[in-house]
């Protein structure tokens, strides 16, 4: 009789406790949650961070999923700001307000042993469709090439295959990852590896390829050289609330600005 | 008195909105995902390769080939280390040393799934890549992971299937003049036969599901593997890998997977089941 | 050449512990890797601060938090929705087809991957329920994940319960009610414990299903509403994307110890309930 009885108290005290708990923490301070783009989120923790510096008592949080996941969220109302990191298609245009943050280059990105440090947009496309399936077929040593791509809802890769693949579709036999970091670390561990992300996230672990004669930097960007290069979006639904927009502020401010470019992004004004 | 009718009342309402609730997701998962199987047609969802769904193409052969590979993979991994596993914890362990190693066994079911992934990413892909080439994240990878990860599922069941067989049948043989090993394989293996096989029947069904430590290892290539080297896609890491920013048809294609999972479960479900009641009924003929 | 059947008992056992030693060096190879490399770095300060740069630097209580609320608050919830489901089922009903039709509906349920609850709860719960990404989505998700299997586990511990005992206590006269209080439930708790305990295992490595209903945030939820990111999806994340592999390691060791806890308190229970009920 005691046992049981002190097991259905202890589970009354936990039940208690654990409401009583979550009740009293709900703060009324303004939120803003944004979600989407895993190559806009590492940035957007950055400016989030500073923010929240700045204004405390504002609570800004930041989740991944990809571009697509970030447009559905802003349209079902599942996040504020729905990050993106391509442009939008003409029916999404109707649907969203896109808000220009930065801009971002696209980098490819090989192994540092790999010796392959040019190529061009054609040869680009005959590796990710699987046409080139050897490295010395593009100037490097002999040995198999192993493209990864991206999961179907990702802002890079769509970007990806609008400024190179065109209309052929990327090798079904490419490794799939979830996330810019995902693709490299698998880059930094396989010598046979080849991938494409966002140029901001590259860091010195990876070589990042010469496209077309241009060398994959931000100056090179700015100045229109480098052509792999695609927009990051905050994207909304008509209006915002104010918490949001007060973020969004920060962001296109000078200092947010610059907090991106440091980063390594372009900015958008 | 009035208090235990009310009592019991509660305990109904309990009962069924529980048991409701759970219908309640069998019904929502097919609801949502039978619909884009007839639409799209059964043959062209389970028989083509071709997955695209930004062109509406739902095809699931390559993951569902990609499922039955590691499943398999794990399966013939599994039963081999559980079956060793577990005739040397029964017959051949001083019983002190097989009761402090069960628990060690079950200690393996709970390491979680992203462990084993991580893990596995570290150590094994690494390994597969350099010392047999491709990948590394491939068909091989996934089997090894997932076949550790069912070991203690298939040890234990096939435990309890050897521990089932009656001292009778061993001392019988024992008394004939066998070894312990024939007696093993002679005698305890068949006696034991329908638990083992259910008892495999069940791992594959876990193997099946598992997402996580899959998605890590298995390289999650569209193409259907065409050797243990081969990177793979299965219907559970298919649904993981897309479910974020999937709506539309496109949703409805992953519960459709979801249904055929569902599905494959239970079938698996029922054969365990069926297995091991032939065990039972054979022994009360015999 | 005929090899002599004591030969081929000594080669095959010999096999046999082989196969043992392999897999019991894999079970101590995976522990000691994780926890060699990730124990150093857990410190007082690590598991009491919030982290920042995406998890670079500072702690992981939020994820401590987040997991404690999502899994707890699942096992919370379905507990008791599945023990008086299990007591209903076996004390005030009589057994026939329906009994055997939910007891397979459950067992099917239970294995069915925690992936298609991921699914449902996303759908369900977080979009058309209107709660979004946060930890009361999360945890009802993973209730309906595990409450299929406490009512298959308590069922069981309630039915090892002999007839007698049943019967005793009505022959003193006791009702319905107090007899399952007093008998059957005092002598299944360490049964229907063990499978709570259990669930409450799988609740916190659970990754794939909490991903998409607790989403994956980094601040300290304000309340339930909010979303939360758990240990074990914070180890996903700090390892798949590189981000901090010290802190990646020390995240999987917590993670580690907090379930090798529960497994030896699982144990600990199993082996009340079989001195108990004698089985």
């Amino acid at each position: 009789m005691a046992n049981v009885k002190f097991a259905f108290r202890a589970l009354g005290v936990a039940l208690a406790a654990v409401l009583i708990c979550a009740g009293c923490r709900k703060t009324s301070g303004p939120s803003v949650s944004l979600l989407g783009s895993t190559s806009i989120q590492p940035f957007a923790e950055v400016l989030a961070e500073q923010y929240t510096k700045k204004n405390p008592g504002h609570f800004v949080e930041v989740q991944g999923g990809g571009s697509t996941a970030g447009l559905q969220a802003a349209a079902n109302g599942l996040a504020d700001i729905g990050m993106c990191s391509r442009a939008l298609t003409a029916e999404e245009t109707h649907q969203f307000t896109p808000i220009l943050i930065a801009r971002d280059g696209l980098a490819v990105v090989v192994n540092p042993k790999n010796h392959v440090t040019k190529l061009s947009i054609g040869q680009l496309r005959a590796v990710f469709a699987g046409r080139v399936t050897n490295w010395k077929d593009v100037g490097g040593k002999d040995g198999p090439v192993r493209p990864i791509t991206r999961e179907e809802g990702s802002g890079t890769r769509d970007s990806f295959v609008r400024l190179v693949m065109g209309s052929e579709r990327i090798s079904r036999r490419a490794l799939t990852q979830e996330s810019n970091g995902a693709v490299k670390e698998l880059v930094k561990g396989d010598p046979a590896a080849i991938g494409y992300m966002s140029l901001g996230l590259v860091g010195k672990e990876l070589a990042a390829v010469t496209v077309e004669d241009a060398q994959p930097t931000v100056e090179n960007v700015l100045a229109g050289r480098y052509t792999l290069v695609r927009p990051l979006l905050f994207v909304t639904k008509s209006a915002t609330n104010t918490a949001a927009q007060s973020f969004v502020d920060f962001v296109l401010s000078s200092e947010g600005q610059g907090l991106l470019e440091t980063e390594g992004l372009v900015r958008a004004r | 008195m009035k208090r235990d009718r009310l009592i019991g009342a509660i305990l109904l309402v309990v009962a069924l909105s529980a048991i409701s609730g759970l219908a309640l997701i069998t019904v929502f998962i097919f609801r949502e995902g039978v619909p884009i199987i007839l639409r799209v047609g059964a043959g062209q969802f389970f028989l083509s390769t071709d997955w695209e769904p930004s062109l509406g193409h739902f095809g699931i052969l390559s993951m569902i080939g990609g499922s039955l590979a590691v499943t398999v993979g794990a399966a013939v991994i599994g039963v081999v280390f559980s079956l060793g596993l577990a005739i040397v914890l029964t017959q051949f362990a001083p019983p002190a040393l097989a009761a402090a190693l069960k628990p060690a066994i079950e200690l393996l079911a709970g390491i979680p799934s992203v462990v084993y992934g991580f893990v596995g990413v570290v150590t094994l892909v690494p390994l597969i890549r350099h010392s047999l080439g491709g990948p590394g994240l491939s068909v091989l990878a996934a089997s090894i992971v997932l076949g550790i990860m069912i070991l203690p599922t298939i040890t234990s069941i096939a435990i309890d299937a050897l521990q089932a067989v009656p001292r009778s049948y061993v001392e019988g043989s024992i008394a004939l003049g066998a070894t312990r090993w024939q007696t093993v394989t002679m005698v305890l293996l068949r006696a034991a036969r329908s638990g083992i096989v259910a008892a495999v029947i069940l791992g594959m069904g876990r193997a099946i599901g598992e997402t996580m430590a899959v998605i890590m290892v298995a390289g999650n290539a569209l193409a259907l593997p065409h050797s243990l080297l081969d990177p793979v896609r299965t219907l559970t890491s298919n649904i993981a890998l897309e479910m974020g920013y999937a709506s539309g048809d496109h949703r409805q294609a992953l519960f459709a997977t979801g249904v055929t999972l569902f599905v494959i479960i239970t079938l698996l479900n029922t054969a365990a089941l069926a297995v091991s009641r032939r065990r039972a009924g054979r022994r009360r003929v015999g | 050449m005929k090899v002599s059947p004591a030969t081929t008992q000594r080669v095959a056992v010999g096999f046999m512990w082989t196969l043992a030693a392999i897999t019991f060096a894999v079970l101590i190879f995976i522990l000691a890797f994780i926890l060699a490399h990730g124990l150093p770095h857990v410190t007082w300060s690590f598991l009491t601060e919030s982290p920042s740069s995406m998890g670079r630097e500072g702690g992981i209580f939020p994820m401590i938090l987040g997991t404690l609320l999502v899994a707890g608050l699942a096992v919370l919830v379905a507990a008791p929705i599945g023990v008086a489901t299990a007591v209903y089922l076996t004390e005030y009903t009589r057994e026939g087809r329906l009994t055997a039709v939910i007891r397979f509906g459950a067992d099917c349920l239970a294995g069915v991957p925690s992936i298609i609850f991921g699914l449902f709860g996303f759908v369900f719960f977080a979009i058309t329920l209107g709660m979004g990404l946060s930890v009361l989505s999360g945890s009802l998700t993973l209730a309906l994940m595990v409450l299929p299997t406490i009512i298959r586990t308590s069922e069981e511990a309630i039915r090892a319960v002999p007839y007698a005992y049943r019967e005793v206590s009505f022959g003193l006269g006791s009702t319905r009610w107090q007899m399952v209080i007093t008998v059957v439930l005092r002598s299944a708790l360490p049964g229907i414990s063990t499978g709570i305990v259990l669930s409450l295992g799988r609740s916190i490595s659970e990754t794939a299903a909490v991903m998409l209903t607790a989403g994956s945030a980094l601040r300290l939820p304000r309340s339930l509403f909010d979303s939360s990111r758990t240990l074990a999806l914070h180890f996903y994340i700090l390892s798949r994307e590189g981000i901090s592999m010290p802190n990646a390691y020390a995240t999987a060791s917590v993670l580690i110890i907090a379930i090798l806890a529960l497994n030896l308190l699982a144990y600990w229970l199993m082996r009340r309930f079989v001195a108990k009920v004698g089985r």
